[in-house]
């Protein structure tokens, strides 16, 4: 069993054994409804302790979860008339970003979003979600296009990191993110940004700089991720669950700090576990503040956008 | 004020080259090994005697210093009070007022042996702190930077310093006020990827280590060596990344005929 499933194993152990009753009961035609029901409430009742005492490393598996549900999933639901626009115009078109038009409720919109595949097979292709140097290009060439028309641009962020490879740092990875960094601080229409998974790093900012940052309940994000803290800090990856709890990555965190805007939350079991009540939370969510950001004098947008991320940090001052 | 520096109390210094040089004579040399050519790491201090004029920089942003915002506990709050006694430094990069060849500007110094030139809230405030001050009294910024990265003790804090320090830049950019930003070994990972590289003109000094992913970290995911020179100054220079490389002892003067012609002075 992989081991994003441990966490899990005893809800699943449970569930399997009410499916087992449910079709014994059909197969011998014997009435075990009394036992079933127990099951079910007692199921119910260990899936809400679990998930209401979660612990830091627990929410990192959550956030990777191989079934939690990815930008594509948000987009399919959440938005109409997609059209995917790809590449830099540069290099390359970088399948670990994706990016295009599409409706929010009728009004139109630019997306942006780090996309992970589902399997082996689409992880190679999209790179796990890591993007190179391109994928950073592209973003900043398609929000460009949504400023000229004056979309509004939802993001979508879920990377372990920008990809430490050669050709990314052939091709300027510190450079590419930068420059998303300085377009984003001054891009003349309402950015909301979405932390639906991973948030790793440099490779999730370089596309998470906005007037308004939303994050799913089991979502993280982090300067580095714990297996990196914990081998740097204590030469040994296997602290990383403590690490976890020492980086303060959950979106409870991130609001204390006034890192994120709002919490979506997500129903019990995670979004993996009912991804339509996510999506639609989601949907709430962004609605919500897209009509507040809207009725925003531009200038009065850039403002709030510098003082917001200018007001970020802890300090003392003698 | 007085340009202190107790990094190196040595009399003398060994060179990689096996030299040993009299460490007066690789201060007066810009630290520059006389026999071999290699650069040795200058301290913040040493960088604003050689870039400004005598007697002429005045530090802001001293009063805002680190704390411990996530508690990682006592040893960090014990390693910054060390490296604070070992660079008589506040913090990992001093910002300030100065002249150069008489030209007023704001200047940002970071200092490695300060926690590896991380960027935490403290960093990422005086930059933006320096920003502000150069736009306020219309003057050219010059930021010497070298760092590791954002630091991870202030974990999300730090990262979101990216942010605001690019933000401030985008204000500087709107003033158009030029900005020179060099690049010295090792500039990686979170301050390569924000305000160090966001200038208006990239210089960087020979064989400096530049990046987003350091090199342990890509050699481990690539399961192979990397090449030599890779994600050196001449490497990225070669790839299109920086304006230009220019020697230590060149960069006062560099800097200032950048300035002139950007200023039309």
């Amino acid at each position: 069993m992989k081991e994003e499933f441990i966490i899990e194993k005893p809800l699943i152990e449970l569930e399997a054994k009410i499916k087992e009753l449910k079709e014994l009961s059909k197969n011998i035609k014997a009435d075990f409804s009394e036992e079933i029901a127990k099951l079910e409430e007692k199921a119910r009742k260990l899936t809400e302790e679990f998930y209401n005492n979660l612990s830091p490393w627990q929410i990192v598996k959550i956030a990777r979860h191989p079934n939690r549900p990815q930008t594509l999933d948000y987009i399919n639901h959440i938005f109409t008339s997609f059209l995917e626009l790809h590449g830099d115009y540069v290099f390359a078109d970088d399948p670990a970003i994706i990016g295009g038009l599409a409706r929010f409720e009728g009004e139109p919109v630019m997306i942006v979003g780090h996309q992970k595949g589902k399997n082996t097979k689409e992880n190679l292709k999209r790179n796990f979600g890591m993007p190179y140097p391109d994928g950073f290009r592209k973003a900043g060439r398609l929000m460009k296009l949504a400023e000229k028309f004056s979309l509004p641009i939802i993001t979508f962020i879920d990377t372990p990191g920008a990809y430490p490879g050669i050709e990314a740092e052939e091709r300027g990875q510190f450079s590419a993110i930068a420059r998303n960094l300085f377009l984003m601080s001054s891009l003349a229409t309402p950015i909301i940004v979405c932390v639906t998974g991973e948030g790793g790093s440099g490779g999730a900012l370089g596309i998470a700089l906005g007037d308004v940052v939303l994050m799913l309940e089991y979502a993280i994000y982090s300067v580095i991720s714990p297996e990196g803290c914990a081998s740097i800090l204590w030469r040994d990856a296997k602290k990383a669950p403590e690490a976890a709890k020492s980086l303060k990555l959950t979106a409870k965190d991130l609001k204390e700090f006034g890192v994120i805007d709002e919490m979506v939350s997500e129903p019990i079991g995670g979004a993996h576990k009912d991804f339509i009540t996510t999506a639609e939370n989601l949907r709430v969510s962004i609605k919500k503040y897209l009509s507040i950001l809207k009725n925003k004098p531009l200038k009065q947008l850039l403002l709030e956008r510098y003082q917001k991320y200018r007001q970020i940090g802890k300090f003392i001052i003698n | 004020m007085e340009f202190n520096c107790n990094m190196e109390k040595e009399l003398w210094v060994k060179c990689k080259c096996g030299d040993i040089i009299y460490n007066q004579d690789l201060v007066e040399n810009f630290k520059i090994c006389p026999k071999c050519g290699e650069y040795f790491a200058m301290t913040a201090w040493e960088r604003l005697a050689q870039l400004l004029d005598e007697g002429s920089f005045s530090p802001f942003g001293e009063e805002v210093t680190s704390c411990d915002p996530l508690d990682f506990g006592e040893e960090y709050l014990l390693k910054l009070r060390e490296d604070s006694t070992k660079t008589s430094l506040t913090e990992a990069i001093i910002v300030g007022e100065g002249t150069l060849n008489d030209m007023p500007l704001i200047v940002g110094v970071m200092d490695f042996h300060f926690r590896g030139g991380s960027m935490g809230s403290v960093v990422g405030e005086r930059v933006t702190l320096a920003i502000e001050k150069a736009v306020e009294k219309r003057l050219p910024l010059l930021i010497v930077a070298t760092s590791g990265g954002a630091r991870m003790q202030e974990g999300i804090l730090s990262l979101m310093q990216m942010a605001k320090t690019s933000l401030a830049v985008a204000r500087l950019n709107e003033a158009r006020l030029p900005y020179i930003s060099i690049l010295t070994n090792p500039t990686t990972a979170g301050v390569a990827a924000s305000y160090a590289s966001l200038a208006d003109i990239l210089i960087a000094e020979p064989k400096a280590l530049i990046g987003f992913a350091g090199p342990r970290v890509i050699e481990q995911t690539i399961r192979q060596k990397l090449p030599p020179g890779f994600q050196r100054s001449e490497f990225f220079l070669s790839h299109g990344m920086i304006d230009m490389i220019v020697e230590r002892p060149k960069l006062k003067e560099t800097v200032y005929q950048l300035f002139s012609i950007l200023l039309h002075k």
